[in-house]
């Protein structure tokens, strides 16, 4: 029996050819998007993660990191000064203690961009032990650097911005940009550097003078004595601190396992994401074998019969199916792993070439990537093959007899119709329900909802494509004539099969409009929150998030042709009782910069030293104009504040707004999260340039006018949907295969047709053009369908979003839909094109009398 | 291509071969089958095509059609030169001018009865002639399903569409091939009386292919093929006449 399974698969090679590109597709898929997501998950992680190995106790001052927001930076307390590392390298049981400075460092090439996309742009202290070497950082080439006009390069950074040792950098901290000779360059393997950021090393008081004060450090690394256990030292080191503070210390251990928790959970999100996109390519994966493989067995009824005939028992004939899906599963499967792969490289590299960026790493193929891809291959193959095998094994032996034709399965629709119904209705109670809560905690009903309406019009698919089809027909019919007519008949004579070729298309588009019209309604909010209350011709800001340094906005005033400038700084100020971030801003120039609306009260009364809140805090806390506040600063000093005015919310300020000469005396090291600027004579290409070069031509710093901040804000959306977008470009490319699959198959049933209207006198190209339209008709369809859940389905989300971003309302853009059904037909007339052209070649003679 | 004038239709026979022959294959597997045939359809004559399986009589009818290649000699339908037309003139001249009955019924299953039988029209664009469509329709008694699909009709009524079908253009001539293969005898009987009505009756003109000497005896003439050439012709047939006529070439075939 295996044997005629094996001579089966042989003899039928354009139908194995089929098949077996269905079961490739499916596993490609499935195995691309999980290599893909691996990748890039493994690369996210290596770009923020730091390697502990030669660390046995790090002592670290929170006020000093980096990453510090504003209210740790204005923590009073005892720092980490020479004098703490001379007594900690003096312990009993150190072997080496080394104090550690680090921040932001962007690094220009010649061009003057920023080198490494600013995934991870360090810069830290070059410590040389003995022998003036530092162990971390082994030099390639020259010499680490030792005074303020030196720095050295890690050796990637150094070849991608042609840099060699000698040559002139320019490095920007978050001042004006510094010029610095390079000394060398060193090898390392910190996998931030791997993931394509770059590491700059300054000798120790120039990167002190930078990021913190001369003569404090933000970490204390210290190395173990032979014979010291990590957490004896811990305890030693401990005791040296000085008290009172922030200061902590953790064994090397610990903080690698900190490390890897706070990755696992800031990486959560996308990898839930990344989940999310395997789940559906399984999803499609699956759904197109499995419709293949039922098209298949109904074609192969008749010659089933026939084996049932000469005497094969039902066991067998379903047997014999079997081993044949297995054999396509089984080598299709690894064709399939292996296209996966090529899909996956291939992805990534169109996305560096289209300018998305995305962290740099090696290709990750895990195993569970292989088995999973190969099981779902395998087996999704068998048991597509196997329901249609164990109906085709009960087709009484009698038909194999009979040539008339067997007319489509007209098994009543009627279970399927209420299962897809009940389905359908209760995941859009889930949707809607989840979506009204108006919160996160509707995230959950409309996540499990939306399975559940996707899965449920799938199910309804048949009986949908009548009704929406027969809208088409007036229109077929009278543009295309007899072409078009028969078209739409055929489009809709059998609902199932008609379902299973839109459902594949269904399944993109459905997941393509749904993060269009999301990602158009959150762009189109805060496109309005940002242009809305931003009158300033120009936001200057840091690439990376960081705090910008004071001297800039001094800088900018200065600057010719800038008629208004206003630092925005965010301080954490207890209001009340309760901590609020306020921005502290230029109480003369705000009105000028930013468009504030109040509800009551005026903004003027900034200038008096008044408080200004708002509208929702004003309401939450019951304050109102008038109202007097206490309030203390990050200094510990207090003061009663009197609110001066309530404003609607804006983008650019906080929750609160104080003028800058009444915070500024309270705050040791502002955190300046952007400057505004206002020309005389409004934006221009003169004031731009004239702004850059007073921020000292900083890579790291950005200057923007309004459309940039636009597109930087919804650029930050942009990534994402791109990153999406090219995940299910792969599930659209399977779905026009699909459909290029389900086409030639309906044309082969139907030779005897085509033949007999060749024969009557439809010419070639009469035939061509009824497959394409029939396939244009379905594509379409599948589009419509995918567009209406797509919508649906975004309006949900945004629903849950509302919370968080105020006025978000649903927006369809409609040139997305436009391109989304334009994209759809184009998909089903290339789908159509060799289907078509195999139609149309038939011979008329061998058709009519074709079984 | 441009008929005008319409040269089809002139001429005494609505289709002609003249020394007609279709060679398959080459070299050792070298089949002839048919060998320099020369016939005339006549108009508004019912002529039926006899012989054994292997006779040629379906490649002739083929040929004649414009369904198949021709390898030597010539094919007419009215004065049109079927050998050298390209694809596209011989599909327009088969959708205007021919008509088709097929063993196996040949509808599509996604139109109704009328739909069916308008097909040739709908595909060239023309308006049926209404008072001819309800004449035919009458003939083959299928008033009363037109609005039908296929699967809803017996075997005899939807071979009777195909008829419909085959008419309703008013095509210089029908071929049928094997018309009542597929049916039971009563359904035959009313085929072929509907075939020879439509000569008698409406002035058609129908050449059928058989091997069911029942059915040749509806016919005018019959034209008995064996191995490829015309071995002899009988006008205003009986059964008992044609079969006789076929046990003399099964003998003759036997003794040469």
């Amino acid at each position: 029996m295996f044997r005629t399974a094996l001579r089966n698969v042989l003899a039928h090679k354009a139908r194995l050819l089929m098949t077996t590109l269905a079961v490739l597709l499916g596993t490609a898929f499935v195995a691309g998007t999980l290599v893909f997501t691996d990748t890039l998950g493994e690369a996210l992680k290596n770009s923020s993660a730091r390697s502990f190995s030669d660390i046995s106790v790090a002592v670290t001052d929170p006020a000093a990191d980096a990453y510090a927001g504003a209210a740790q930076r204005n923590r009073r307390g005892p720092a980490l000064t020479e004098d703490v590392l001379r007594r900690i390298s003096a312990a009993d049981g150190v072997a080496g203690a080394r104090g550690v400075v680090t921040g932001f460092a962007g690094v220009a090439d010649r061009a003057g961009a920023l080198i490494g996309d600013g995934w991870s742009t360090t810069g830290t202290n070059f410590a040389p032990g003995a022998g003036g070497r530092d162990p971390r950082y082994p030099m390639a080439e020259g010499r680490g650097p030792s005074g303020p006009g030196e720095a050295a390069l890690d050796a990637a950074t150094a070849a991608k911005g042609g840099l060699r040792v000698g040559d002139t950098v320019r490095v920007a901290v978050n001042g004006p940009v510094m010029r610095l000779r390079l000394t060398g360059v060193f090898r390392t393997d910190d996998p931030r550097v791997s993931s394509g950021g770059s590491l700059v090393l300054f000798d120790t008081p120039t990167a002190q003078r930078l990021y913190l004060t001369p003569g404090r450090y933000s970490e204390i690394d210290a190395a173990a004595a032979p014979g010291t256990s990590e957490t004896a030292l811990l305890g030693r080191i401990e005791g040296l601190l000085p008290k009172g503070g922030a200061l902590k210390a953790e064994t090397g251990r610990r903080l690698a396992d900190d490390q890897a928790a706070q990755i696992a959970r800031a990486t959560d999100n996308l990898s839930t994401a990344l989940l999310a996109f395997a789940g559906i390519a399984l999803f499609v994966g699956v759904f197109l074998i499995a419709n293949t493989f039922t098209m298949l067995v109904a074609q192969r009824t008749r010659e089933l019969a026939l084996l049932r005939a000469v005497g094969a028992s039902r066991r067998q004939v379903t047997r014999s199916v079997l081993a044949e899906a297995l054999a396509v599963g089984v080598a299709a499967s690894l064709g399939g792993l292996a296209a996966g792969v090529g899909i996956a490289v291939g992805m990534r590299a169109v996305m560096g070439a289209t300018g998305v960026d995305l962290p740099d790493g090696p290709l990750v193929v895990t195993p569970s990537t292989v088995l999973v891809s190969l099981a779902v291959g395998t087996l999704v193959t068998v048991l597509a093959a196997w329901l249609p095998a164990r109906r085709a094994a009960t087709i009484p032996p009698v038909a194999a007899m009979s040539s008339a034709e067997l007319p489509a399965s007209q098994r009543s629709l009627r279970v399927r119709n209420s299962l897809g119904a009940a389905l359908a209705v209760l995941g859009a109670a889930a949707v809607v329900y989840g979506a009204s809560t108006g919160g996160s905690a509707g995230r959950m009903p409309v996540a499990v909802g939306a399975v559940l309406v996707l899965v449920g019009v799938f199910v309804l698919t048949p009986l949908l494509s009548r009704p929406v089809i027969a809208l088409a027909g007036p229109l077929l019919g009278g543009a295309f004539g007899v072409s078009g007519r028969l078209a739409r008949r055929n489009a809709v004579r059998n609902p199932r099969r008609t379902a299973a070729t839109a459902s594949a298309l269904t399944v993109g588009v459905t997941l393509i409009s749904a993060l269009s019209v999301i990602g158009a309604s959150v762009g189109a909010a805060v496109d309005r929150a940002v242009t809305d209350g931003m009158k300033a011709d120009y936001m200057v800001s840091m690439a990376n998030y960081a705090s910008l340094s004071p001297e800039v906005a001094r800088g900018i005033a200065k600057v010719p042709g800038v008629s208004a400038v206003s630092p925005v700084e965010s301080v954490p100020l207890r209001l009340g009782g309760r901590s609020q971030e306020v921005s502290g801003v230029d109480a003369a120039a705000l009105g000028e910069l930013v468009e504030v609306r109040m509800r009551s009260g005026s903004a003027g009364a900034l200038a008096q030293g008044r408080l200004l809140v708002r509208a929702d805090v004003a309401r939450e806390r019951g304050w109102r104009t008038g109202s007097a506040v206490r309030a203390a600063y990050p200094d510990g000093s207090r003061a009663r504040l009197v609110v001066g005015g309530v404003f609607e919310e804006n983008a650019l300020l906080s929750e609160a707004v104080l003028a800058g000469r009444v915070l500024d005396p309270h705050v040791r090291q502002p955190y300046v999260r952007q400057v505004l600027v206002k020309g005389a004579d409004g934006a221009g290409p003169a004031l731009q340039r004239a702004l850059r070069d007073a921020t000292g031509d900083n890579p790291l710093i950005k200057v923007e006018d309004r459309d940039g901040v636009r597109a930087s804000f919804s650029g930050k959306i942009g990534f994402l949907l791109n990153l999406l977008y090219g995940l299910l470009a792969m599930a659209v490319l399977i779905a026009v295969l699909g459909v290029v699959n389900t086409l030639a198959m309906s044309v082969f049933e139907r030779r005897r047709e085509i033949g007999m209207l060749r024969a009557v006198g439809l010419d070639r190209s009469g035939v061509k053009r009824m497959v394409r339209l029939e396939s244009l008709v379905i594509s379409l369809f599948g589009a419509v369908l995918g567009i209406g859940l797509g919508t649906f389905l975004a309006w949900a989300v945004n629903g849950t979003l509302r919370a968080e971003l105020d006025g978000l309302t649903t927006v369809v853009p409609p040139a997305t839909v436009g391109y989304l059904l334009a994209g759809a037909a184009v998909i089903g007339l290339l789908a159509a094109l060799w289907p078509a052209r195999r139609a149309s070649r038939l011979d008329v003679l061998e058709s009519i009398k074709a079984a | 291509m441009t008929t005008t004038a319409d040269p089809v239709l002139t001429g005494r026979a609505a289709a002609r071969a003249t020394d007609l022959s279709k060679v398959y294959g080459e070299g050792e597997t070298r089949v002839v089958a048919l060998d320099r045939v020369s016939v005339e359809f006549r108009r508004g004559e019912f002529t039926a095509i006899m012989g054994p399986s292997g006779s040629g009589k379906s490649t002739l009818m083929h040929c004649m059609a414009g369904l198949d290649t021709v390898s030597s000699g010539s094919a007419t339908i009215g004065a049109t030169e079927l050998v050298g037309l390209k694809d596209k003139e011989l599909t327009r001249l088969r959708r205007d001018h021919v008509g088709f009955v097929f063993q196996s019924f040949n509808l599509l299953p996604t139109l109704t009865a009328l739909e069916n039988i308008t097909l040739p029209m709908d595909i060239a664009g023309r308006k049926a002639d209404r008072e001819w469509l309800d004449r035919v329709i009458a003939t083959v008694g299928l008033s009363g399903r037109l609005s039908h699909r296929p699967a809803q009709l017996s075997g005899g009524q939807q071979q009777r569409v195909a008829c419909a079908r085959a008419l309703a253009g008013r095509p210089e001539i029908v071929f049928a091939d094997e018309p009542t293969g597929n049916l039971d005898s009563r359904s035959g009987a009313e085929i072929l009386s509907f075939l020879r009505n439509s000569v008698r009756e409406l002035g058609q003109t129908v050449v059928m292919v058989t091997h069911d000497p029942v059915a040749a005896s509806y016919a005018d003439r019959v034209v008995f093929l064996a191995d490829g050439r015309i071995v002899d012709e009988l006008h205003g047939p009986t059964a008992d006449g044609v079969l006789d006529r076929m046990r003399r070439f099964d003998a003759k075939g036997r003794t040469s």
